[in-house]
């Protein structure tokens, strides 16, 4: 069964139709890639399907229920990384992930390290983020986004500034995010390495 | 690790919302802001000195006569008040909207009016109440006698509570815009009218040694209105200033 559904999603930017027509469904342990040149409005489509847009016109359903309807609801289930990373550069890594998880449910230091070994930044744990190169600030995001236990991910060029190490560890999360019956929306030109039925693709013109 | 690691990623996509999850997302965004502004506290003093050399001007460029100096104390107070609110905005959303962590408020799944709220008390905490604190050396510059003070000093906590919430209004709505300054002044100004003229009235009054409860109980009423309603508004605001 579907959990994500978005039905022919439409958006003006000014006189220009970014977003035409989209329509797209998305089942469980499944992940939709988006590509498209830029400007094609792949940041667009993100935004407006996590709500920081307003659609002009289309629906999109989670898990059966319109997400205009209960926003709420539906992200505390999201997970989003932007191009911006979401973090303060005055704060340490730890400080950041706490503060960021503090707001969806209660963590503990244990699990911020952990998350933070696992995207290969714990040594900076302690560092201010405004010192870290962009490279360990989008592995830092990333380890947010391991933090808020979301079952949908909205991932904007996830691999940004990373390494080839990098790239190889945003294939590895989403591939056991997806083991774990999650979901998620990736725009990157960056092949994922997923196997083929659980690779949604979707191409902007 | 592997153990550990197994316990964070175990309960995902079952989890389900905590009830107490508001207040948590509340105390924790405060105390984030409140670490953030200790860590750049210059930024963060700024509209302080700025509140205190503009009021402190007035009685060098004036002739040094005490009752020349008191007629003028109520604007020079309210008007500096206004001005330092408006510089001290600057710092509500700016950054927060630059590196993306306002997208996460709006994004966590909590009523982002709260949150807006809690992040508005804490900016009234470091630009609002320091500038309460520092009025009596204003106060005193300008030949305010000291049995004035309590009375000047409850309008200006009354009054820098309504600034900073109709100022959060203007900020969420400008906080995109690369030059913003002006665009905020001509907007918000207007709006926090009411709050310069009864807080001058119950300033003048206090100087004059007449009953301030009037204008007390308006500002009052002002802040009231202003923290009820106004977090909507700010919240609305930042969702716009988002797009």
């Amino acid at each position: 069964m579907s959990e994500l559904v978005a039905e022919n999603l439409h958006l003006w930017r000014g006189e220009q139709h970014v977003l035409r027509g989209i329509c797209f469904a998305l089942a469980r342990g499944q992940c939709l890639q988006i590509t498209g040149s830029n400007g094609s409005g792949k940041t667009t489509l993100l935004r407006a399907l996590c709500g920081l847009v307003p659609l002009e016109e289309g629906q999109v359903h989670w898990q059966g229920q319109l997400v205009t309807r209960a926003p709420h609801g539906f992200h505390t289930d999201l997970g989003y990384l932007g191009h911006d990373n979401g973090l303060k550069p005055d704060l340490t890594a730890v400080e950041n992930l706490r503060f960021a998880t503090q707001l969806r449910r209660r963590v503990a230091r244990g699990e911020i390290l952990t998350a933070l070994e696992r995207t290969g930044v714990a040594d900076c744990q302690a560092t201010l983020l405004r010192r870290l190169s962009a490279g360990q600030r989008r592995r830092v995001a990333l380890a947010r986004i391991v933090l808020t236990e979301a079952p949908l991910w909205v991932l904007d060029e996830p691999a940004a500034n990373l390494d080839p190490r990098g790239q190889s560890l945003v294939t590895d999360l989403l591939a056991s995010h997806l083991a774990r019956g999650g979901m998620a929306i990736v725009a990157t030109h960056q092949a994922l390495g997923l196997p083929a039925p659980q690779l949604v693709a979707m191409a902007l013109q | 690790m592997n153990a550990r690691q197994e316990q964070v990623n175990a309960p995902a996509v079952e989890r389900q919302p905590a009830n107490d999850g508001l207040a948590r997302a509340v105390v924790g965004l405060a105390r984030r802001d409140l670490r953030v502004a200790l860590r750049r506290s210059g930024d963060t003093l700024q509209p302080l000195g700025f509140f205190l050399i503009v009021t402190t001007l007035f009685p060098l460029a004036l002739q040094p006569e005490v009752s020349l100096l008191r007629d003028i104390a109520p604007a020079a107070l309210w008007v500096g008040a206004l001005l330092a609110s408006l510089l001290a905005l600057d710092l509500l959303f700016r950054e927060d909207a630059q590196d993306g962590t306002l997208e996460q408020l709006a994004l966590c799944g909590q009523p982002l009016a709260s949150l807006v709220l809690a992040k508005t008390a804490v900016h009234w905490l470091l630009t609002g109440l320091p500038l309460v604190v520092v009025a009596p050396l204003a106060a005193m510059a300008l030949g305010v006698p000291a049995a004035a003070l309590p009375a000047v000093l409850a309008a200006l906590v009354l009054g820098s509570v309504t600034l900073s919430l109709i100022g959060a209004v203007g900020a969420g709505l400008t906080m995109g815009m690369r030059r913003n300054g002006s665009l905020l002044a001509m907007l918000v100004l207007p709006l926090v009218v009411p709050v310069l003229i009864f807080g001058a009235r119950a300033t003048a009054f206090a100087i004059g040694g007449e009953a301030v409860a009037a204008p007390l109980y308006l500002l009052g009423a002002m802040a009231v209105l202003a923290v009820t309603l106004a977090p909507f508004a700010v919240a609305a605001a930042v969702r716009i200033g988002l797009e």
